[in-house]
């Protein structure tokens, strides 16, 4: 089992829910985050006085899927989550995929554990 | 006692009444979100506070029987002799006057607690403001209004330039330097936390002030309309000139800036409303606006934390509008000639006033300051600061979402 993060712009939001679904993820979550990696952030000028904003505000999806599934789901996320589609040419703070071995899984209501709970 | 002139002072007292409750607004956008209940309080305490000096003794030491041009006598105590019709202005009942000023000073205090915000006592606030509408307030609206020192010179003040606004900025430079700076400034975090709370604010100010100036004519007459137009010419030009100036200076124009600007044509045109022709009255909002903006710039260079531009904004304004003042009243509008009509005098005395009021206020406000940090401390402890005032000073917070 596999877990995928993806950190993406929020404009990009609906398009990779909607990939996701289409490849039936029927589970995932999300959270509201600010970062920056190499795109820069942004000044805010109030009466005449400069604040730097570093952290932009950006979406993490987490999804945990079995092994097999990976690369299908990894090409759905770069391919809505790329500024400019599939072929687009990107740009700075489109996001980053982060991958990790997932342990354990456990479903509460049954309690099935591993393959059968995700 | 004349009643349409009665229902004219009433309607214009209830429009600045609501003056201050838009200033909590106004300055409640202005802070971070973990300080939007302080800030606001800060302002609206003042309704109930002021409003209770005022009737023990603030309205009698500012418009009681003249004591050697310094402060009013202890005639009106308590509220003792409302009945019948007031001695500064026969057409109107005393409690309808007395109604109206009382507006002034509540909204004169809570000017102030732009300074001070973010990082002040509430108990220290409380304190201050309860002195200094006795010991600052009340002197100076006798002295301009109450025919004390500056109205027997010959200075004028039609709504409140001195009394008002360089007033309450005297004082929010004494805050500033006797509360000393946020301890964030400028970092993540720090920016207005709720701007279309400001400008929901600003325009109700803006509301409230017609009734603040044309109210000031004290009488529904041609005098109370010329002051209505100049208002609001003064208003619009003061929008118009901090645009440009900040459009020129940082490429961008910006809301806050709009409001801004109108603020300082307003507080420009605060004592000239109802002594200056329109045309003077458009200019005066220009030049506010475009001035104002400098004003607001001050604070980066001489590093007083003035953290909502009271100082910028209503001392730098209030200034220019009372020197504005003494250059182009016309005695056509009522009675006074400035340098540009042939009296250089006006103008003369107009400076003496600025002089006086920001040099009075400012040290009473420091001696003020002094005794309130001896008695109860100034300063919220800066975990508490950190934290934010609203939970620490009163166990609530502004947004649960």
């Amino acid at each position: 089992m596999k877990k995928i993060e993806a950190i993406i712009r929020p404009s990009a939001f609906d398009r990779v829910k909607e990939a996701l679904s289409e490849l039936g993820v029927h589970g995932m979550n999300y959270t509201e985050i600010k970062g920056f990696g190499r795109q820069h952030g942004h000044v805010e000028v109030y009466r005449g006085r400069t604040i730097a904003v570093d952290f932009l505000p950006k979406v993490r999806f987490e999804v945990v899927c079995h092994d097999e599934a990976l690369e299908r789901i990894l090409k759905a996320i770069l391919d809505a989550a790329r500024t400019g589609g599939p072929e687009g040419p990107g740009k700075a703070g489109d996001g980053k995929i982060f991958v990790s071995e997932v342990l354990e899984a456990v479903r509460i209501r049954t309690g099935e554990r591993g393959r059968d709970a995700v | 006692m004349n009643a349409t002139d009665t229902a004219f002072i009433l309607v214009c007292a209830s429009m600045v009444f609501v003056m201050t409750p838009a200033l909590a607004l106004f300055y409640g956008g202005l802070v971070s979100a973990r300080n939007v209940l302080s800030t606001s309080f800060h302002s609206y305490a003042s309704l109930g506070l002021v409003t209770a000096v005022w009737a023990v003794c603030g309205y009698s030491l500012a418009f009681g029987s003249d004591a050697s041009g310094i402060i009013g006598g202890l005639d009106y105590v308590f509220l003792a002799g409302m009945a019948g019709p007031a001695p500064l202005a026969g057409n109107l009942p005393h409690a309808a006057f007395m109604m109206f000023q009382c507006m002034f000073a509540c909204l004169t205090v809570a000017l102030i607690s732009g300074s001070y915000a973010e990082r002040i006592r509430f108990s220290a606030m409380l304190a201050f403001s309860l002195l200094w509408t006795v010991f600052c307030y009340c002197p100076m609206a006798h002295w301009v209004w109450g025919g004390g020192w500056m109205a027997q010179m010959g200075a004028v003040d039609f709504a409140g330039g001195a009394v008002v606004h360089m007033a309450s900025a005297a004082a929010a430079l004494a805050c500033a330097h006797a509360v000393g700076p946020r301890l964030r400034i400028g970092l993540t975090g720090t920016s207005p936390h709720n701007l279309p709370m400001t400008l929901i604010g600003g325009g109700l100010l803006w509301f409230g002030w017609f009734g603040f100036n044309a109210g000031s004519a004290l009488a529904a007459g041609p005098l109370a309309a010329h002051a209505f137009a100049t208002t609001h010419l003064a208003t619009a030009f003061g929008m118009i000139g901090w645009l440009l100036v900040e459009w020129m200076r940082t490429g961008k124009p910006t809301t806050l800036g709009a409001v801004s600007g109108a603020l300082a044509g307003l507080v420009a045109i605060t004592p000239a409303a109802g002594f200056v022709p329109l045309g003077s009255a458009m200019f005066m909002g220009f030049a506010g606006g475009m001035v104002c903006y400098a004003g607001v710039l001050l604070k980066n260079r001489f590093r007083y934390d003035d953290a909502l531009d009271v100082v910028g904004i209503h001392g730098i304004g209030g200034t220019l509008g009372a020197i504005l003042t003494g250059v182009f009243a016309s005695a056509q509008v009522n009675g006074v000639n400035g340098l540009l009509y042939g009296s250089p005098r006006q103008l003369l005395v107009q400076t003496v006033s600025v002089i006086a009021t920001w040099g009075y206020v400012y040290l009473a406000s420091r001696l003020i300051l002094l005794l309130v940090d001896k008695a109860v401390g100034l300063r919220a402890d800066p975990d508490e600061e950190a934290a934010g005032l609203d939970l620490n000073e009163h166990h609530e917070r502004g947004y649960s979402l």
